[in-house]
């Protein structure tokens, strides 16, 4: 087990070497590099050529890319390198480095995911319990269809209306947008006679985070629901009941902790679910976030914020992939990792 | 289970032949009601984009811009968009653009690249497994649409020379002018995604099977690798690989939409969901005109609601097993 997991460990920087060099590579295939991209109708090649020189443009994709994840320890670099953390300056914004435009940016796209996650969970377990608590009847398929149409939507339709309706016609909600700088737009505290504090969320915040968290919810209810059925057919129930136990204790004693149990398993997928909606839903919101800015960049092919993007989701998607792994073996002892089956 | 209904066959049995495992599958589908609305709608559209060509009423490109941004009439059922052009033709060529994605890229990645490593992979084991894993890793580490946005729009403009190259080498011609590159793009980079699920999925499987007493039997009796695999493991594995296919039509018929709001997927003239979505999307233009974003985005949620729905029940008739 402990070797499986540093195993795993020990091939995360082969990945994320392969994952790197891939994306540079695409992005020097594509049409327009960055600096004629950057110099737009002022096409003069001799000007071209210096600012490939300075920007460490110029020379083999090799010689670029050693100088991209060396810095200065490789001829002709500077700055510290990505392998040590250190992303450059971003080629677009210039002044700015990369690591700065990206931590102001994650910081408003982390408060988004975390709530979002707490959505999921908070509405998908109740849900999945209810429709569980009620198989056979109609609310049990009336749930879980409602919830599955709900994850049909695609977030390019659901936006416009909901825009309309909520920013236009009755104007409730912002038209999109970010409250605040940072961690300031999170929360309005709400003084109820002067006396006690209630948090209210910045209503900037009820529009991403709805559409964020509707896939998860559906994802997480019909999981609690699955397993809650199985649970109940499961002989430690049989036995509860038998002994007299009332069925509220039984549900809540025995079926509720059992059912929870392999949730744990999907947060990882919840996260990633999260962070890819994130893309359209920070764009269409106009949120300044994590999701937006790497499609910006993508867009007027900020190389080196790309690159810094891929790497870090590249991280975040690949550690929570192991720790979607190791959790099964805490959940079910019975799966052992990394042994062939024959072996 | 095909083994067992073999066995049973060679044996003398006296009753009527037992129902093979797909007439089972479909017995057990047909009995939920869910499932075969789902299937109705998501063959209704496809039929829809498949037969466009020749019973939709206008062309998707012939514009009329005295008459545009109309609502339903009795010439143009769903209305006009800006340029005066039919709502109804557009979707219909529409769905035909998602009919030509999904069914291309299921059958390339879902369907024959994904299993087909999975199959080998789990089989073989070893160092075989371990490159087929770990090039999985490093696709599924990508952060899926930064990357689907980069590759296309670098890759654009080379298969657009590499298709005005074919047009001048050989008898075919209008192959540009008509968009085929945007569609062989879109294409690519989907299928480059889409054959790492599937791909874990029958290598799960195939590891668990590969252990039975028939593949051993197989494997005794001096079967090839690829005997093994295609006569004894693929039959085994062929529900789960219906099952990949159904969930991701889905998400690549989703993904188109997302690949052309970015300006990165099918190129207009050409007609798509998410250039219809794309043109209607701003909140003053539905606001204007709701029917823009209304008429397109019905039938992209039917479809994909329909397909969640067949899924859905699929998946449980699957397992039930």
């Amino acid at each position: 087990m402990a070797g499986y997991i540093i195993r795993r460990l020990l091939w995360l920087p082969v990945v994320l070497f392969v994952v790197s060099f891939a994306t540079f590579s695409i992005a020097r295939f594509g049409p327009g590099d960055p600096v004629s991209v950057a110099a737009g109708q002022y096409r003069d090649a001799e000007v071209l050529e210096r600012v490939r020189a300075e920007r460490g443009l110029d020379g083999s994709i090799f010689e670029q890319y050693g100088r991209w994840l060396f810095g200065d320890l490789y001829p002709g670099g500077s700055g510290g390198g990505s392998i040590r953390g250190d992303f450059g300056e971003s080629f677009i914004q210039r002044g700015f480095t990369v690591n700065e435009l990206i931590r102001k940016r994650m910081l408003i796209s982390a408060q988004l995911g975390f709530l979002a996650l707490v959505v999921v969970f908070g509405t998908g377990i109740p849900l999945g319990l209810l429709a569980a608590r009620f198989s056979g009847s109609w609310i049990d398929p009336f749930v879980i269809s409602s919830l599955l149409f709900l994850t049909a939507l695609p977030v390019l339709v659901i936006i416009p209306p909901m825009l309309w309706l909520f920013a236009l016609q009755f104007d409730i909600l912002p038209a999109g947008g970010w409250g605040g700088d940072g961690l300031a737009g999170i929360f309005d505290v709400w003084w109820v006679g002067g006396v006690i504090a209630v948090p209210i969320p910045d209503p900037h915040l009820y529009m991403p985070v709805f559409v964020l968290s509707i896939g998860g919810i559906a994802g997480v209810a019909r999981l609690v629901r699955i397993t809650a059925l199985e649970v109940l057919t499961e002989d430690y129930v049989r036995t509860a009941r038998a002994k007299g136990i009332t069925e509220a204790a039984v549900a809540l004693r025995h079926v509720l902790p059992n059912s929870l149990l392999p949730v744990v398993t999907v947060i990882g997928f919840a996260l990633v679910g999260i962070l890819e909606g994130a893309f359209f839903t920070e764009t269409l919101l106009g949120i300044p976030g994590i999701g937006r800015f790497s499609i910006e960049a993508v867009q007027s092919r900020d190389y080196d914020v790309i690159l810094a993007i891929t790497v870090i989701i590249a991280t975040a998607f690949l550690i929570a992939n192991l720790v979607i792994e190791i959790s099964y073996t805490f959940i079910d002892p019975r799966v052992r990792l990394g042994e062939a089956v024959n072996a | 289970m095909s083994a067992a209904a073999v066995g049973l066959e060679d044996a003398e049995v006296a009753r009527e032949r037992p129902a093979g495992p797909w007439l089972q599958l479909w017995r057990r589908l047909r009995r939920k009601r869910i499932a075969m609305i789902g299937l109705a709608v998501v063959l209704l559209i496809y039929l829809m984009g498949i037969t466009a060509q020749w019973t939709a009423p206008y062309s998707y490109r012939e514009q009329n811009l005295e008459r545009g941004l109309e609502g339903p009439s009795a010439d143009h059922f769903l209305g006009t968009d800006r340029l005066g052009r039919d709502m109804l033709s557009r979707v219909m060529y529409s769905a035909r653009t998602t009919v030509i994605i999904t069914i291309t890229v299921i059958v390339t990645g879902g369907m024959v690249i994904g299993p087909t490593l999975g199959l080998v992979s789990g089989y073989r084991g070893g160092w075989v497994d371990g490159v087929i894993g770990r090039v999985g890793d490093i696709f599924i580490a990508l952060p899926g649409l930064p990357m689907l946005i980069l590759i296309n729009a670098s890759l654009a403009p080379r298969v657009i020379e590499a298709t005005g190259w074919l047009e001048d080498n050989s008898p075919l011609s209008g192959l540009v002018a008509n968009g085929v590159p945007s569609y062989l793009t879109v294409f690519g980079a989907l299928s480059l995604f889409f054959w790492v699920g599937s791909m874990r999925i029958i290598r799960a499987q195939t590891l668990q099977i590969r252990e039975r007493d028939f593949v051993l039997a197989a494997q005794a009796m001096g079967a090839t690798t690829s005997h093994v695999i295609w006569r004894h493991l693929l039959p085994n594995v062929s529900f789960l690989l219906i099952l990949g296919a159904s969930t991701a039509l889905g998400a690549v018929a989703g993904s188109e939409l997302f690949l052309t709001w970015f300006g990165v997927g099918i190129q207009p003239p050409a007609p798509s969901f998410g250039a219809m979505i794309f043109e209607a999307g701003s909140v003053r233009t539905f606001q204007a005109s709701p029917h823009l974003l209304l008429v397109p985005s019905f039938f992209v949620v039917s479809l994909l609601f329909a397909f969640a729905l067949f899924g859905d029940a699929l998946n449980d008739a699957v397992r039930a097993r």
